[in-house]
């Protein structure tokens, strides 16, 4: 009999240290199945950052790098010059991009660095405990943001749509937004990912995929309310689909793009 | 064919000798007084088809170097003393991961914003571990442009072979003025270090590979501290390098390193004329400090020199184990000490 879903190669059979109704664990799963079908496993390269993901280099079957907190697109950088022809993914979170790292994302972007960035938003710090982040909704509570996210009188700003700021500069040729939070975004989501990963071994430039992923237990959750709090909360502010595609494979644009 | 000496400043001398030694990625960031060496860089990398990023920041440009060394390249960045605080934060994971880099200082006077004169005030940065943790790495202080070139040169090795971060604390005398300097002949290749830790191509290598400062268990993280320092008492044992001059004889013993050596040289060679029994000893590593060089001189009268409020002069008395008399004469704030200033000092202790 023909075997038709397995376990991914690349990730290695063990259980995560992830909360129940994490996302992380649904993501690695789509990374590895794109990097099996791509047959890239003995030329893959993850940068794991600072945060939840830290765990990332337990789980995956290659080599790894890790790196201080927000710096993970510039090692990404050197990682990807030295080995151009690697497939190197930069995983991070909202804190590690849109906080400490912003300096580092922007500029990786901008320069059109030919990694793949996988950014995982769940709108608020994970394994520090529920801090707020720069992705955090007007309004949500966090533990640093005890009566919500309050842009104005207490001057905590408003969140950060990431993928809409890179999008106006010249070296992002594909970023997309997808989500983990049904079985339908679950098939989307791996696509873009796999469109990013074809892109940057294509060499085209800067592309990254974000995630809008479940973090229950700093939302304080029950794991199948967090799957409709994606839906009812995060995806009408941050909107799935091809933010920019400039890719030069314009067969592969997503339909009425 | 006898080597070429060319006139070259020094910034420039450090940029080829790194070129020379094989180095495949250089990231930097513009500060005074080292401009003129990421300058050289950008162009020579460029020319010889290497990797050469002018990052967005200092920390960006470690964080650069880190990752581009993790694929076991030789891996180099530069800055001066603001910058050189920046980027401590990356060299204390790559102490962590033991990830082999070259770190060129061109010292300025600080703390703060400070000034872009020469001073040498971050000896305790560079000397103790400027970063968070338990940790030291490599320190060399070349005191000409001769010499900084061959350290720059050998630092490279020195890394790859102790896989830790190598550092050159120059200054901005050292990298602005002008001198003859043979550089090395370019490093073969072939003769570098084996990484069989580097990740990518992974090929038939059966383990994985993971440069990783990470350690969440305790016990096993101390057990990994003791064999770093295992290699720290190793690499004192076999590296600590140093130059001496007319100590059999002398009543007072001048130490400095890097440009205030240079002064104290010209003020030895002053005194000796007048008859004073002077010496000179001039540690060239400052991590691994020749301890235990110091320590067989306990006893002898110390005069140290330093372009700070004094920072080196803490090892030396430290290595003296209280049994010398130990005197100081520091200029500060990119002010340098001229051989008359140190000749008067060695006068004034020798009562002479």
């Amino acid at each position: 009999m023909e075997l038709v879903y397995g376990h991914p190669k690349s990730l290695k059979p063990i259980q995560t240290k992830y909360c129940p109704g994490c996302g992380h664990g649904v993501i690695h799963r789509l990374i590895t199945e794109v990097i099996d079908e791509m047959g890239m496993q003995e030329k893959s390269i993850i940068l794991n950052p600072v945060g939840c993901s830290i765990w990332a280099s337990l789980y995956f079957d290659f080599d790894s790098v890790q790196v201080p907190h927000g710096r993970t697109p510039a090692g990404a950088t050197a990682v990807k010059r030295m080995l151009p022809d690697h497939l190197v993914i930069c995983y991070q979170g909202d804190g590690d991009l849109a906080a400490i790292g912003t300096a580092e994302a922007v500029h990786a972007a901008n320069r059109g660095e030919k990694f793949t960035t996988i950014f995982v938003n769940n709108a608020i710090y994970g394994m520090t405990g529920g801090q707020m982040a720069p992705t955090t909704l007007v309004g949500q509570k966090a533990t640093t943001a005890p009566y919500g996210r309050d842009p104005i009188e207490n001057g905590m700003g408003y969140p950060i749509r990431v993928l809409e700021m890179l999008a106006t500069l010249g070296g992002t040729k594909y970023l997309a937004r997808g989500a983990v939070n049904n079985a339908v975004n679950v098939r989307k989501t791996k696509q873009y990912i796999r469109k990013a990963f074809e892109a940057q071994m294509r060499g085209e430039g800067s592309s990254m995929v974000e995630i809008l992923s479940q973090c229950p237990t700093n939302w304080a959750m029950e794991p199948a309310d967090s799957v409709g709090w994606v839906e009812s909360a995060m995806i009408p502010f941050y909107a799935l689909g091809e933010i920019k595609n400039e890719l030069a494979d314009v067969a592969g644009k997503e339909a009425g793009k | 064919m006898a080597a070429e000496k060319r006139l070259m400043k020094g910034n420039e001398a450090m940029g080829e000798a790194a070129v020379r030694a094989g180095c495949d990625a250089y990231f930097g960031y513009p500060i005074t007084p080292q401009n003129e060496l990421t300058a050289y860089m950008a162009k020579h990398m460029i020319d010889h088809k290497r990797v050469f990023i002018q990052a967005e920041s200092e920390v960006s440009a470690i964080n650069m170097v880190y990752g581009a060394a993790a694929t076991g390249a030789r891996s180099m960045t530069s800055s001066s003393s603001p910058g050189v605080s920046l980027k401590q934060e990356g060299i204390s994971y790559a102490c962590g991961a033991d990830v082999p880099m070259v770190v060129i200082n061109v010292a300025r006077s600080g703390p703060g914003l400070g000034g872009i004169s020469p001073a040498q005030g971050d000896y305790f940065q560079s000397t103790r571990g400027g970063g968070h943790g338990d940790y030291h790495h490599i320190v060399l202080a070349p005191k000409s442009v001769q010499e900084a070139a061959d350290l720059t040169f050998e630092a490279f090795d020195l890394a790859d072979e102790w896989r830790m971060p190598a550092m050159i604390l120059a200054d901005g005398m050292i990298g602005q003025m002008m001198e003859g300097v043979v550089l090395p002949e370019p490093k073969d290749p072939a003769t570098r270090v084996a990484k069989p830790w580097a990740v990518g191509n992974k090929g038939k290598r059966a383990e994985l590979n993971h440069v990783d400062s990470t350690q969440l268990v305790p016990e096993n993280f101390e057990k990994a501290l003791h064999a770093r320092y295992a290699r720290y008492d190793e690499i004192k044992r076999t590296v600590a390098r140093w130059e001496e001059q007319h100590l059999e004889d002398a009543d007072v013993i001048l130490s400095a390193y890097g440009t205030s050596a240079r002064v104290c040289l010209g003020a030895m060679q002053m005194a000796r004329k007048l008859g004073l029994k002077v010496g000179l000893l001039r540690p060239i590593t400052l991590w691994p400090f020749p301890e235990k060089r110091f320590g067989e001189l306990a006893g002898k009268r110390f005069l140290v020199v330093e372009m700070s409020m004094g920072q080196m002069v803490e090892d030396v008395r430290l290595y003296t184990h209280g049994k010398s008399e130990v005197s100081f004469y520091g200029r500060c704030g990119g002010m340098i000490p001229t051989e008359e200033d140190v000749l008067a000092e060695i006068r004034r202790i020798l009562k002479k």
